[in-house]
């Protein structure tokens, strides 16, 4: 008997990604790019977030007529997002077929108090996350892939460097604490317990972790990698930039050889400008998107 | 299988899910490799190519040499066994599409064969050769499936009438994903092809 949708296969997808790129497009040209460049998958959008940012207004999930012109022109799985407690535009992705939902911070949270429940889902869901307290909430949610969240469209990877670190260090010291504390370490982080005492057996995340926001060049790719990051999503940073397919190749190799300096500076070689980055100290706090869930 | 800890095994480490097949080599006994660079292929006895997405794995491994030095060593007879993306990239021929192929097993493949993501399943499997009759999980990811075979291949299992997995000398092929399994079955049957097979220039 074929069963859909169980946590092996939703998970089981997020691990068939690993060590790989996931890309923004806009149109079917650029999703056409992508694969050809190497990217694992691609997120359907209307506007990446640097745009979204600059534009300000609402942001909602992208028209399905976008979505679906996406499918049809790329063979490697589409991921689209949703805004946060956005359950009926998750409903619509799953019926248009997308591979993976993003619960996205990027677009203008639809509830402040609530997340999606994602287990009455048969397509899997990824959440971004600044700490692991976070991560586990959306694990708890049912989240089959988790990202950290870095602040997107900035093009600026501190963010992204903050909460990986943030996330590997509080793993680590999980696996030392001892297990009458764990308890109270779960209701500090606000995260269920037991997933807390399977983090501090395993000493990772139960799921596949990348990272996000914020990375632009190939050797942001590789940092994050060398941090401990699964793969990476680059979202602005390829098709603000000027020459996209160069720097998305180059992108895609230096995640497989993040930790070949030789290889790393070959690719780095004359991609052109990045896109023009913003500094995070610029932005208002109330403007920092990576606040927006909890 | 007495001498299996002298046996390495590499995985081909493009993208995709390396370290799953690692720790099932391991836990057999095996020592596993991460394949990065085309040389590393001299040091191993068999070679698994992961689960991925067989469009950047295969242009990955275009992109960093591996295509010839590859195809040389599986002529040679060193065992492969292909799972998912690793079926595709193996194959001689693809339904449609006309991406970078090692295109050495006379299997022709159809991608997505099966959907979308929501229509990827698990369900239990009958799988010859594999020592017991137990039924084996298979986790098809929007997997492939094998259309047609040529004289020298054999069907080792089917699902719904579609052929899922395969063997031609010492090329091995499954649609689906045991490394997300504790089954460690079919990766004790691979190994028992690195066994009796061309590793004789390498000791």
């Amino acid at each position: 008997m074929e069963e859909k949708g169980t946590l092996r296969v939703k998970t089981g997808l997020a691990e068939m990604l690993k060590g790989g790129v996931i890309m923004d497009v806009t149109t079917p040209e650029q999703a056409r790019i992508a694969e050809e460049a190497g990217a694992v998958a691609v997120m359907a959008l209307e506007r990446v977030p640097a745009d979204i940012r600059a534009e300000g207004g609402v942001a909602r999930m992208a028209d399905p007529t976008i979505i679906e012109a996406i499918i049809a022109s790329a063979t490697i799985p589409v991921m689209a997002k949703a805004r946060i407690g956005h359950f009926v535009e998750a409903q619509i992705l799953e019926a248009l077929g997308v591979d993976y939902v993003d619960e996205s911070e990027v677009l203008t949270p639809a509830d402040e108090k609530n997340h999606i429940d994602k287990w009455r889902f048969n397509v899997p869901f990824i959440c971004g996350a600044i700490n692991l307290g976070e991560a586990l909430r959306r694990i708890g949610e049912g989240a089959a892939m988790i990202r950290t969240k870095g602040e997107a469209g900035t093009g600026n990877v501190v963010e992204a460097v903050r909460h990986m670190r943030t996330i590997n260090e509080e793993i680590k010291r999980l696996t030392v604490t001892p297990a009458e504390e764990l308890m109270r370490t779960a209701k500090e982080m606000g995260a269920p317990y037991d997933l807390v005492c399977w983090v501090a057996e395993n000493g990772k995340l139960p799921v596949v972790n990348f990272s996000a926001g914020g990375l632009a060049t190939p050797a942001d790719a590789a940092l994050m990698m060398q941090l401990g990051a699964d793969g990476v999503f680059v979202g602005s940073g390829i098709f603000k930039s000027e020459d996209p397919l160069a720097r998305a190749n180059a992108i895609v190799q230096a995640t497989t050889h993040f930790d070949d300096p030789a290889i790393l500076a070959e690719v780095s070689r004359g991609l052109g400008k990045a896109m023009a980055g913003l500094d995070i100290c610029e932005i208002d706090k109330e403007n920092l998107i990576q606040f927006r869930g909890w | 299988m007495a001498d299996l800890c002298e046996k390495r095994i590499g995985v081909l480490a493009m993208q995709g899910a390396v370290r799953e097949h690692m720790r099932m080599l391991e836990g057999l006994g095996a020592s596993a490799l991460a394949v990065k660079y085309p040389d590393q292929l001299e040091e191993c006895h068999g070679l698994i190519i992961p689960g991925g997405e067989s469009t950047t794995i295969g242009k990955l491994m275009a992109r960093h040499g591996f295509l010839e030095p590859l195809r040389r060593r599986i002529l040679e007879g060193m065992p492969v066994f292909g799972t998912c993306a690793g079926m595709i990239v193996l194959a001689r021929d693809l339904v449609e599409g006309d991406q970078p192929l090692l295109g050495l097993m006379h299997i022709k493949v159809r991608r997505n064969a099966y959907g979308r993501q929501v229509d990827s399943f698990e369900d239990r499997l009958e799988i010859e050769g594999i020592g017991s009759r137990e039924p084996f999980t298979g986790i098809f990811i929007r997997a492939p499936w094998i259309e047609e075979v040529g004289p020298g291949v054999q069907v080792l299992s089917r699902h719904q009438g579609r052929i899922v997995m395969a063997r031609e000398g010492n090329m091995l092929v499954a649609a689906f994903h045991p490394e997300l399994t504790d089954d460690r079955r079919i990766h004790h049957y691979f190994l028992g092809m690195v066994e009796g097979n061309g590793t004789e220039r390498l000791s």
